[in-house]
């Protein structure tokens, strides 16, 4: 189970590698969000990925589920979207004000 | 009780976000913000002499004892900084209001500084790793929010590079995280650093470290720097005061802390990288500060030359290094704040940001002029400012672990740097007086008040040496001792 999940995570970091060189601004975006939850499933598989137990350790219990990857993934994913919020806004207000999502457009400033 | 440890960071949350409600009541918005801030840099001196005397104080979130809970930790290393941060941030907000920006104002600019200070305090003081990370974050939140607010053209398109180059830097911070896990099952520092020592840095821990290196050097600007002149260019006064003289620092504070508590077992690796960064940061830096005309460039490749000085500290890995590094630490926070203060006066008083279109601001503004020659003394290095002792003991270090490259690349940027500053002063200052004083626009002292302020500190930093020698050497014996910290940090009882 976990190699198939690091495989993914593979396959989402290549992906979001794809969007992010490319020039339109969306495409960078979308990226870093895939970009993100590539980073939280490899957090999930660095804990363990195990089924059927609970996540406390007590007596007559064998078998325990680490809940502090959970937790941290929780977090994560929270920033994480408080920050693809912010640069979407963002993307869209510098296309209205600069009139292109073309990021090879927005290069130096002109005085220079 | 040691619940005085989470004012630093709470009080400018709280503040913040009550002054949501006092949208339309600037004057509430100023001194709430003034007022937070004091009360934070009392509170911090108050800390960091409890500290010194009593030993690293620590503060358990809730109850839960590490490693299980959150704690902060206070030592003397992030006590200073939390002070001096606080310091300054007092500073540059004093100028913010007396510059009066009516509109950034009413669009919130004091809590979202008051959030900056909140994520870096934080910073400072946390105790694990992964706090480290939610502190970073906010923190950067708030810079994202501050670099954009005003909707200039040069600001959006800065800031999206901005934006974007922090969302992969955090993305590779998460990334090492998820691998310490997977490998030491803690994030605890205290704890991180004792399974560390155990396991005694196999290769697969050092490549780990390699992986932090790389998300803090983007952070502090360590030869990943591309960034940050185009950015600190594009900002208001105020904030770029504060993000010069903060947020390249919290990344420093934060290699400090990995490279000494935690990975420490393979300098011949580790810091051997660091000091060749340090060198390259050092050559990139000297080359921007003399390249440029526009003086935001010059003070912002300035930032870049700090940087790379400071870690030569870390990379010579010896007591006197690191002491070097913490003097320097503190003089850069007070000094870099001023310079932007003082670039950012020029530039609304002459509205143009090019050294070779004016001259003879001395006649027009003779107090501006004499701050800057006392900023560019004290950022050169000269003795009675406060930048002298720092350099003296950096490069003391870096001699005594045989590391004759490294002092030659420090010394030499210093001389760079003393250079691009004499190029603004020569050019600006002095020559033929293009203003008449009967145009020129009034420059008023509630404006001045904050750099004459900055000015006595740089110069107090470096007449009052004695003064500090207590703090910067506790802080640099629990930097070079592990043991001391780890003791303070994870003591049940």
């Amino acid at each position: 189970m976990e190699t198939l999940i690091t495989l993914l995570v593979g396959v989402l970091v290549s992906v979001a590698t794809y969007l992010l060189l490319s020039k339109n601004l969306i495409r960078v975006v979308l990226g870093t969000a895939i970009l993100s939850h590539a980073v939280h499933l490899l957090l999930l598989t660095m804990g363990g990925l195990k089924t059927g137990s609970v996540p406390i350790l007590e007596d007559g219990v064998g078998t325990y589920t680490d809940a502090l990857p959970q937790a941290l993934i929780l977090t994560a994913i929270v920033i994480s979207f408080a920050v693809t919020a912010f640069f979407l806004v963002l993307v869209y207000r510098t296309y209205q004000t600069a009139g292109t999502d073309n990021l090879n457009e927005m290069r130096g400033s002109s005085d220079e | 009780m040691n619940n005085i440890l989470v004012f630093p960071m709470v009080i400018p949350v709280i503040t913040g976000v009550a002054l949501l409600f006092f949208r339309s009541y600037p004057a509430v918005q100023r001194w709430s913000t003034i007022a937070a801030m004091l009360s934070v840099f009392a509170i911090s001196l108050w800390i960091l002499e409890d500290v010194r005397s009593n030993g690293i104080m620590r503060l358990d979130f809730g109850g839960w004892t590490p490693p299980f809970g959150i704690t902060f930790v206070a030592d003397s290393f992030a006590m200073l900084l939390v002070a001096a941060a606080s310091f300054v941030s007092l500073i540059c907000m004093l100028y913010a209001v007396f510059a009066g920006d009516k509109r950034r104002e009413y669009y919130f600019q004091y809590t979202f500084m008051l959030l900056l200070i909140a994520g870096v305090n934080g910073a400072f003081l946390t105790g694990d790793l992964f706090n480290l990370f939610v502190c970073f974050e906010v923190m950067l939140l708030a810079s994202y929010v501050l670099m954009t607010l005003g909707g200039e053209k040069k600001q959006l398109t800065e800031g999206i590079k901005y934006v974007l180059i922090n969302i992969l830097s955090s993305w590779l911070f998460l990334l090492g995280l998820a691998y310490v896990y997977g490998t030491l099952g803690t994030l605890n520092f205290a704890q991180l650093s004792l399974r560390i020592a155990e396991a005694g840095q196999p290769p697969i821990l050092t490549a780990i470290s390699i992986l932090f290196l790389a998300v803090f050097s983007l952070k502090a600007g360590l030869v990943l720097y591309f960034w940050l002149p185009g950015s600190y260019s594009a900002l208001p006064t105020a904030v770029s005061a504060l993000f010069a003289a903060l947020l390249t620092k919290v990344g420093v504070y934060a290699l400090f802390r990995t490279f000494t508590l935690l990975f420490y077992h393979e300098p011949s690796i580790t810091h051997t990288i660091i000091g060749w960064m340090a060198i390259t940061t050092l050559a990139g830096g000297s080359l921007g500060a003399i390249a440029y005309v526009d003086i935001r460039k010059i003070a912002a490749y300035n930032v870049v030359i700090a940087i790379g000085f400071i870690l030569v500290g870390l990379a010579s890995n010896n007591a006197a290094g690191i002491q070097g590094s913490i003097y320097y630490l503190v003089h850069d926070i007070v000094i870099k704040g001023l310079l932007f203060l003082i670039i950012g006066t020029i530039i609304y008083l002459t509205s143009n940001a090019r050294l070779d279109r004016t001259s003879g601001l001395i006649t027009n503004y003779p107090i501006l002029g004499w701050i800057f020659l006392i900023t560019t003394l004290s950022l050169g290095g000269v003795p009675p400012f406060s930048g002298f002792a720092g350099k003296l003991m950096i490069g003391q270090g870096a001699i005594s672990s045989g590391e004759y490259v490294m002092v030659g690349a420090a010394f030499l940027s210093s001389l760079f740097v003393l250079y691009s500053l004499i190029r603004i002063f020569l050019n600006m200052f002095w020559g033929e007086v293009l203003i008449p004083r009967k145009h020129q626009i009034p420059l008023p002292f509630p404006l001045l008040a904050p750099l004459v302020v900055l000015a006595i500190v740089t110069i107090g930093l470096g007449l009052g040496m004695d003064f500090m020698a207590p703090y910067v050497t506790d802080a640099a014996t629990v930097l070079m001792n592990p043991e001391v910290y780890i003791e303070g940090a994870l003591d049940n009882e």
